[in-house]
């Protein structure tokens, strides 16, 4: 099978415009390749599933694409800044979550709200207005004063992820967003992310509950620091003769 | 008579109820699961029926022994892996084992048949700093510590979070070797698709058990007619499929989304026709088979 990470596929004259773009992006620790020459893009509004095997290289991936972490060589492009030149410039034009990376828990709604949206540099009139949309979009009105730490593990992911998307960047980045939350906070979860993607938000995120590869408008999933397929999950499916999006991972991660 | 056997456990912090009166038994050689999200309980369950954590209330025995008043013996009967990686980063893969062989005053060696399996794939790593392990080797490795002495009740708390695919299955692969020597396994996730590799279980949210069972019999009584839903786009489909009136609840579900019907008022061809009508395309809706995640949502009422 060709691999995609090492051909470099120009964008189509009418494609839809990038958010994501890579060319040949590595990085080595010593005498380690971490992430090998991996070429890919992702379009704008697009749900982006970028799987792979613990230790792939996914992390070091994802850190030097939200501008954290030099590239050794090749290029990226993120929010239409390079990430070695516009660090501070991709860190502003995106967003990110992680399954971790909670909210300050002791802080309460309003005032996670108000500190993540004033790091962004939002003024203080759109951050009160934005924070009632926010907080009736998500059925939160009640909890505007409630600590984060009394809330429940979901409403806390539900709550980082508006949080993350706030100031409206232009990729959001979600690390593990659902692990560990209960199959409908989950597939809630999933419902915020087909919204932003709806208004034009690119979606860029990492999981290893492979029905929710099956969401995404496609998925990559890296072995050993390469891209080793990326297609839309149908394609890859029909491609790999398997039932589900499960199989293709265990027939891609464990080919010889 | 049950190896574990627990009564009304209960366990509190504060204003939280971790455990609420949980009873239940795990039989010799049974490969038990817990399966329930974070703040479930899980852990707690876990720490109490390995001597770590005392409950407020009800009793807990492990092969007949009390896990407060025969705490030190029951210690020496049983395999524990937390969640959390609790191995000694800065010694080498084979530092660690001999590390808890030692404190078991028991030898590598005398005990190696057990572990050799999983240990084998250690072995070209053997003198790398267990910190510098991937995921899925520092999984083995727990799983090898947690063996070494012997034991004849292994508990593994969450060993799959956070684990890829394939490093999952190989951990199921080595419990269900584990299970053929005999040794009683409890084991908890949150990955309700391994269920399906236990031969009973709990599922359990907010400190109670809702139901134990075999994974078949949870399918089975599973009191609704559910169908999947095929159709572009999708994420319109599911909204308009929680608009239509003969629809109890819908989600989405990989490819497809699940809905629950009033199948006395519509048939799957019915809805299909429904569905073309509002303009999707690629239209399949067939009744299935609810999964272990079916079940949990429906005996939680989501």
């Amino acid at each position: 099978m060709p691999s995609n990470s090492h051909t470099f596929y120009p964008p189509a004259a009418d494609a839809q415009p990038l958010s994501v773009y890579t060319e040949r992006l590595t990085k080595r620790f010593g005498s380690f390749t971490a992430v090998d020459a991996i070429t890919f893009s992702v379009a704008q509004g697009e749900i982006f599933g970028f799987l792979g095997a613990n230790g792939a290289g996914k992390t070091t991936a994802m850190r030097m694409l939200c501008g954290l972490s030099k590239p050794t060589s090749g290029c990226a492009v993120v929010a239409g800044y390079d990430v070695a030149r516009y660090p501070e410039k991709v860190k502003q034009s995106i967003g990110y979550m992680s399954q971790r990376f909670s909210l300050y828990e002791d802080l309460k709604v309003w005032e996670n709200i108000r500190l993540f949206a004033g790091i962004y540099g939002m003024g203080k009139k759109v951050i009160a207005s934005k924070t009632e949309q926010t907080l009736a979009e998500l059925g939160f009105e009640a909890e505007r004063n409630t600590l984060v730490k009394a809330l429940p593990l979901g409403w806390k992911q539900k709550l980082a992820f508006s949080v993350a998307i706030f100031h409206e960047p232009e990729v959001v980045f979600l690390d593990e967003p659902t692990g560990g939350v209960d199959p409908a906070t989950r597939r809630k979860f999933w419902e915020l992310i087909y919204q932003a993607a709806e208004r034009g938000i690119t979606v860029f995120v990492t999981t290893h509950y492979m029905d929710e590869a099956e969401y995404c408008d496609r998925v990559s999933i890296m072995v050993d620091g390469r891209i080793e397929v990326l297609d839309t999950p149908k394609a890859l499916r029909q491609r790999l003769n398997a039932p589900s999006m499960d199989v293709v991972f265990q027939r891609t991660v464990e080919k010889p | 008579m049950s190896i574990i056997s627990c009564r009304e456990l209960s366990k509190r912090y504060g204003k939280v109820e971790a455990l609420r009166s949980v009873s239940f038994g795990v039989e010799g050689g049974e490969l038990f699961g817990v399966i329930g999200p974070d703040g479930a309980g899980k852990s707690t369950l876990f720490r109490i029926l390995t001597t770590l954590l005392r409950a407020d209330s009800g009793q807990a025995t492990v092969e007949g022994l009390d896990v407060v008043r025969d705490c030190r013996a029951i210690r020496s009967r049983i395999g524990y892996m937390p969640g959390r990686f609790s191995l000694y980063q800065d010694l080498s893969v084979e530092e660690n084992l001999h590390f808890f062989a030692a404190m078991f005053h028991v030898t590598v060696r005398e005990n190696y048949a057990l572990v050799r399996d999983i240990y084998r794939q250690l072995e070209p790593f053997r003198a790398r700093r267990a910190g510098n392990l991937s995921g899925g080797m520092k999984q083995k490795l727990a799983l090898c510590c947690a063996l070494i002495h012997k034991p004849s009740v292994l508990l593994l708390d969450e060993p799959t979070t956070g684990v890829d695919p394939v490093s999952r299955r190989e951990l199921w692969e080595m419990l269900a070797r584990l299970r053929q020597q005999r040794i009683t396994i409890v084991v908890s996730t949150p990955y309700m698709d391994e269920a399906l590799r236990c031969d009973r279980i709990a599922l359990m949210r907010e400190g109670a058990f809702l139901k134990i069972e075999t994974p078949e019999g949870i399918i089975a009584q599973f009191p609704q007619t559910l169908w999947s839903v095929q159709g572009d786009p999708k994420y319109r489909l599911l909204k308009d499929l929680r608009r239509h009136e003969d629809v109890i609840a819908a989600y989405a579900f990989g490819d497809a989304h699940h809905a629950t019907v009033r199948s006395e008022r519509i048939t799957p061809l019915q809805l299909e026709e429904n569905l073309k009508m509002l303009g999707y395309l690629n239209v399949e809706v067939k009744k299935i088979q609810p999964t272990i995640e079916d079940c949990y949502m429906q005996l939680t009422g989501t």
